[in-house]
């Protein structure tokens, strides 16, 4: 049996003694080929944990595994396996797309780069805009490049923070349309961190929900619904974030 | 290395490269100091030169100490330019917001040090060498007219540099791009106690072992020897070797440990802050 895409064991972080943890105690077993969603109010500790998870940050306890190897001893040969989109990092806007994608994939060591760079650009519809500067992109054609730049390497695990924000309901849909499709034709194993609920529950096939740090409940979308009486997710974030319990939890307790 | 290490050092001397090719103004600002310093001890040395012939002053002489105020300004900015070239290509990452992206790559800390110390030479050919020329042309003072010691003496000071800007590197991990000024003024902050215009002997006694542990000071008292007696001072190029070794390793070190610290505080998700 393969070992997970992701497993997390014990994992905390805390930045200060005299602060309360980022993440404490988290634990999960992500298999290969899910998705699954990070779900949090903002503090709720999703950006510290995609950040160890990419080995980014070190836990003050507790241990990431991802693709098999440990983060904390072999962390290069699993970055070279997986990637990372965020609107939050960017690409340097002086140089042209095909640029960027190529300085990408000479650090991922991808093999025939100008072909899989071809590739790329044609099924993100971005071969109009290979010699453009990436400063000079709208937003939604920067989250394709962003996208292409983290497909370069043929990930087998994808990190994705918040991939279609700022995006018009359009361009959004596109994405996420794109990413189902991607997923489904490549076997990836997909984590995303997102604020919006229907894009979550449309992707993930199981949702973490974090809150203060700690993963206050899980489950697929459907489950989570039904745990807690909702017909969307975004009513059971608000009912964790503002720690109403769920059905189950009110019936023990009735 | 590790296999692929060659490939990912070029990834990120290809994103430099890149840049210039679109930049004019990065290309110019490289040559510009450079010219600019040589340009001004060039009119320096030959007023002061004029006035000591007009004084009676030996011709001779005179070629010797525009050739070793000239060959002092010219070897200077061979350090300061490898400092910088090392320095500010980090700093392109840490401006662009790009620095997130590196560090989430498989590239190890030790290639990206080999792509800034690439990026350095690049910086250091393109900036010094119309320099190097316009004072031919100029003051017909040729660079390379002290011999071939004149390489050894532009390689201890382009590793000089290159331990310099491991340090600013590490600073900024350290406190973020607050201290990117420090890019530009360290080097020039260490010029009085380098050698580069006079002896190590000019300085008071207390600060000439300051000055003796900077493989700079060694260098241009090799340059001196060179120009003023035609031999090449062994001594000095040893110690100038043996003292980039020191401080390489030493800032080495320092860059490794704060980069380590960076990965326990968080520093590499918010540096550009």
């Amino acid at each position: 049996m393969p070992s997970p895409a992701i497993l997390v064991e014990a994992l905390s972080k805390r930045y200060r003694n005299d602060a309360p943890p980022a993440v404490s105690d988290l634990s999960f077993s992500m298999p290969r080929g899910a998705t699954w969603g990070l779900l949090g109010g903002n503090g709720a500790g999703k950006t510290t944990t995609i950040a160890m998870l990419l080995g980014l940050l070190v836990p003050t306890s507790g241990r990431v595994e991802a693709l098999g190897h440990d983060m904390a001893r072999d962390r290069f040969a699993a970055l070279a396996r997986m990637n990372f989109s965020s609107p939050y990092l960017a690409l340097p806007s002086r140089l042209s797309v095909a640029e960027n994608l190529r300085v990408y994939a000479h650090l991922y060591n991808v093999p025939r780069a100008e072909k899989r760079i071809a590739e790329l650009a044609e099924q993100l519809q971005l071969t109009d805009l290979l010699d453009r500067p990436s400063g000079q992109l709208s937003a939604g054609q920067k989250t394709r490049v962003a996208l292409a730049k983290a497909l370069v390497n043929r990930p087998e695990l994808l990190l994705l923070d918040e991939p279609t924000a700022s995006l018009d309901p359009d361009t959004g849909d596109w994405v996420r349309t794109w990413l189902e499709r991607y997923r489904a034709e490549s076997g990836c194993s997909i984590l995303l961190a997102s604020h919006n609920m229907a894009e979550v529950e449309r992707l993930c096939g199981h949702v973490l929900m974090l809150k203060q740090g700690r993963a206050v409940d899980q489950g697929s979308p459907a489950a989570l619904l039904q745990r807690y009486g909702r017909d969307d997710l975004e009513d059971v974030f608000l009912d964790i974030a503002r720690g109403r319990r769920s059905r189950e939890e009110a019936a023990v307790l009735a | 290395m590790t296999g692929g290490a060659p490939r990912r050092v070029w990834g990120l001397v290809y994103r430099h490269l890149a840049l210039y090719r679109r930049s004019w103004p990065r290309l110019l600002e490289l040559m510009y100091w450079p010219v600019l310093q040589m340009l001004v001890w060039g009119f320096v040395t030959s007023y002061i030169g004029g006035n000591i012939g007009a004084a009676g002053g030996a011709a001779g002489a005179l070629g010797v100490a525009a050739g070793v105020l000239l060959g002092g300004v010219l070897l200077w900015e061979v350090s300061l330019r490898s400092q910088m070239g090392f320095s500010i290509s980090f700093l392109e990452e840490v401006w662009s917001r790009n620095l997130g992206h590196i560090f989430v790559s498989p590239l190890r800390p030790r290639e990206l040090v080999a792509g800034l110390a690439c990026m350095s030479v690049v910086r250091v050919v393109v900036g010094v060498l119309p320099a190097v020329g316009l004072a031919y042309v100029l003051y017909r003072f040729g660079l390379f007219s002290m011999g071939p010691v004149v390489v050894a003496f532009i390689a201890a000071l382009l590793l000089m540099g290159w331990a310099v800007a491991l340090g600013v590197v590490s600073l900024i991990l350290r406190y973020g791009a607050g201290a990117e000024a420090l890019a530009w003024s360290i080097l020039m902050g260490i010029t009085p106690i380098a050698a580069v215009f006079y002896p190590v002997a000019v300085l008071p006694s207390w600060l000439q072992p300051v000055s003796l542990a900077l493989p700079a000071a060694h260098v241009f008292e090799g340059m001196r020897a060179a120009l003023l007696d035609g031999r090449v001072a062994w001594d000095h190029l040893a110690w100038a070797f043996a003292l980039d070794a020191f401080w390489l390793a030493a800032m080495a070190w320092v860059f490794l440990s704060q980069f380590r610290a960076a990965r326990v505080k968080g520093a590499l998700l918010n540096i550009g802050e």
